[in-house]
């Protein structure tokens, strides 16, 4: 019990790290929702069109699949974080969107239509 | 390349646009290319934010400053005081309804949301295929805090205190049902999970199984140290291919973590996990008709008493939980019943998945606390009806549950008024209806779903449901009498009273609650032949308007069945009898002249 205690708190902070970017982490993350309805409406393709072009682009990035964030009618959804601003939800990201998310949010910080505000409590803030 | 620093977000949901939003846009617009800051601040629409009697809601970034009740005019004030001198500007921010005090929220703001994810906390955050992930966002401590500090009984105390209820539709209380499953003595008991979603338009299990798998895992740890059981087994519909996978991914893991298997966490307790596949009968989400299955019989239930939990997987006692159920439990011992019972109602605690589907804008995945009403859901959350048309009823609980219509938009939802209203929560479909909809046709396509999926067993179900869906069929192709409409609803409630599982005895609701609030529609269709949202093709007609018509001969050729005479440059008329209105002649004519009756 102390160990997973322990393997807890290790793997939080880092976990933190990850979402927060608190820790000084300058890595680019990139979420895709990946639950059947995402992969069914391409969502593999989009994480290969941004696998693709980091290693392209040689932009240090993180990119991770995740379960359903619950906006079907905008599937693929991807949410990104860049170091030292909030996450942010993208819906409708098909290929051609994932390559102009790169050019234009990731690199330009120019915003790409399509933001899905979230609109839902978590409940660790409570 | 100078990169922008300031992002104004306005919101585009539907009512914040009838509210002027996208004046506002257009004015952020111009404003910032008259002052020239194009390089520097850009503005942008966005989805809906959700907390739209506040709207129009504008939020600025990177500071996260919120603000509400934006007018056009107010533009240029926000853009000189917040991104030039870079102040806030406090009549446009959230005032606090109690303590009137302006809130300026640069922190996640948590106060106007109508959505609260408990069973979907992980759910688009983590990896699922990472357990790592989940034991970061406090995965497994539940299980660690149940087996190291609190008895068996303890917990299902918590449980009950909790008020968590069946989420499989029943709305049976799961701390109850774990407490009578402890009380029985046996050598072996088991636990499961049913995850034989079968609802039409209904993916919830199916979410919550591939976004976050371990929290059903850890779940069903905690219910077989409670219950006394020590082996757990997962009925899962093979046509879930994908979550199958993950949960085989997770499974793996946490045995490799000492989560599953043999002296868990060093505590001596033992549990594993085993998966049953499904082949996709609706019939095995009943847990007597689930369990044969699992045995390998076929999947038809049996009278109850005896429960599961006296006599079930291969006869020994078992109790049975649904997906969505598993998902709350973790999340309930980490911050306690309290916490838990303080959201939702009276008799219904907590919050509810649910599948937003039909003809709403948002189709989705929402979780929403108990009491929220249905306008929230559809007008808020979903963000109207497609296309501006009117909405007329949402059918939840599935092809056992019943419709709802704007007399209920008000109603709190929860198990009780939902049942109260004719309808029940169910596993968590809602579907959409719009004026467009013909009820009499809906119905009919939730009785041919249960005629299709009835196993037989009893013929309440097996021949009645049939004989409805015939009876529905005259209705619909404008042969019925109105004795029908009698016969309709008394065969129902005979279904109803006599059939031997909850599938027969709730396989009649569309048809009821249909007969009880669009009885009018009913009546038209067996009165007038008529059927007003044009949706039963038998009903309409196609009409070629002489006045109109040149002659072309265009649709006479087009027509598929030859159904269409007429002269060159004549008037061409549509022979009734023949016509199978398949609407290619309506399609083709260039002059309008042909109108559905």
């Amino acid at each position: 019990m102390a160990d997973l205690k322990k393997m807890q708190e290790n793997l939080c902070a880092k976990i933190d790290m990850r979402e927060n970017n608190n820790d000084g982490d300058t890595r680019i993350k990139v979420k895709i929702a990946m639950a059947t309805c995402g992969i069914a409406s391409g969502a593999k393709e989009v994480m290969e069109v941004f696998i693709e072009e980091f290693t392209k682009r040689n932009i240090d990035a993180v990119v991770t699949q995740t379960g359903c964030m619950g906006y079907c009618y905008a599937e693929p959804t991807v949410e990104i974080t860049k170091p030292g601003y909030e996450p942010i939800t993208f819906g409708y990201v098909d290929v051609k969107k994932a390559s102009k998310l790169i050019d234009k949010y990731i690199l330009n910080n120019e915003l790409v239509d399509g933001i899905i505000p979230v609109n839902y409590e978590k409940i660790d803030n409570k | 390349m100078a990169k922008i620093k300031y992002h104004i977000l306005v919101c585009g949901g539907i009512s914040c646009h009838a509210s002027k939003s996208e004046d506002i846009l257009k004015n952020f617009q111009d404003l910032i290319k008259m002052k020239g800051l194009e390089n520097e601040v850009q503005v942008i629409r966005t989805g809906c934010f959700g907390f739209c009697e506040k709207g129009p809601i504008v939020k600025m970034m990177p500071d996260n400053t919120f603000y509400f009740q934006v007018k056009p005019e107010d533009c240029a004030e926000i853009l000189e005081e917040h991104i030039i001198k870079g102040k806030r500007v406090n009549h446009l921010l959230y005032r606090d309804p109690v303590t009137q005090e302006y809130k300026s929220d640069s922190q996640p703001i948590g106060f106007y949301k109508k959505q609260i994810r408990i069973a979907l906390r992980n759910c688009g955050f983590i990896n699922p295929e990472n357990i790592d992930e989940y034991i970061a966002r406090d995965g497994y401590q539940a299980l660690g805090k149940v087996l190291t500090e609190l008895t068996p009984e303890a917990t299902i105390e918590i449980l009950k205190k909790s008020g968590l209820r069946g989420r499989g539709g029943g709305g049976f209380p799961t701390g109850i049902k774990w407490e009578i499953t402890r009380a029985v003595k046996a050598d072996q008991k088991y636990v499961v999970c049913n995850a034989d979603e079968g609802d039409p338009g209904a993916f919830m299990d199916r979410s919550v199984l591939e976004g976050d798998p371990h929290s059903v895992l850890e779940a069903m740890a905690i219910n077989g140290y409670c219950t006394g059981a020590d082996k757990g087994v997962i009925y899962i519909r093979a046509e879930y291919p994908l979550a199958v996978e993950r949960l085989k991914i997770a499974m793996k893991q946490a045995r490799e973590y000492g989560l599953l298997g043999k002296d868990i966490l060093g505590t001596g307790f033992n549990f594993d996990i085993e998966i049953r596949y499904g082949a996709g009968a609706f019939v095995c989400g009943e847990e007597t008709a689930l369990i044969h299955s699992m045995e390998g019989l076929r999947g038809e239930p049996t009278v109850k008493p005896p429960f599961p939990s006296e006599s079930g997987f291969l006869g020994k006692p078992t109790n049975v939980n649904n997906v969505e159920t598993y998902a709350n439990i973790p999340a309930i011992f980490l911050k306690g019943a309290e916490w838990y019972a303080s959201i939702g109602t009276a008799k219904s605690k907590g919050t509810k998945v649910f599948a937003l589907a039909g003809k709403i804008n948002n189709v989705g995945l929402i979780e929403v606390p108990m009491g929220i009403t249905l306008r929230e859901i559809i007008f808020e959350i979903g963000g109207g009806i497609k296309n501006d048309r009117k909405f007329k009823a949402v059918q939840t609980g599935g092809p056992s549950g019943g419709m709802l219509t704007e007399k209920d938009l008000d109603t709190p939802i929860d198990y009780d008024n939902l049942i109260a209203a004719g309808s029940m929560m169910g596993s968590g479909g809602m579907i959409v209806m719009d004026e467009d909809d013909c009820m009499v046709a809906m119905a009919k396509f939730y009785l041919e779903f249960t005629v299709e999926e009835s196993c037989g067993k009893c013929s309440p179900c097996r021949i009645g449901n049939k004989r409805l869906f015939e009876m529905l069929e005259k209705v619909t192709q404008g042969h019925a009498v109105m004795e029908d409409l009698d016969k309709l609803r008394n065969l129902s409630f005979v279904i109803k009273d006599t059939s031997l599982c909850g599938l027969g005895q709730t396989s009649p609701n569309p048809v009821l609650s249909s007969l009880d609030n669009f009885y009018h529609e009913y009546l038209e269709h067996v009165g007038d032949k008529k059927c007003r949202s044009g949706s039963c093709k038998s009903l309409m007609q196609y009409i070629i308007n002489a006045e109109n018509c040149i002659g072309c001969t265009l649709c006479a050729r087009n027509c598929p069945v030859d159904a269409i005479a007429g002269e060159r440059k004549q008037a061409h008329l549509i022979d009734q009898e023949k016509c199978i209105k398949c609407g290619a002649c309506m399609e083709k004519c260039k002059f309008n002249a042909i109108f559905i009756k």
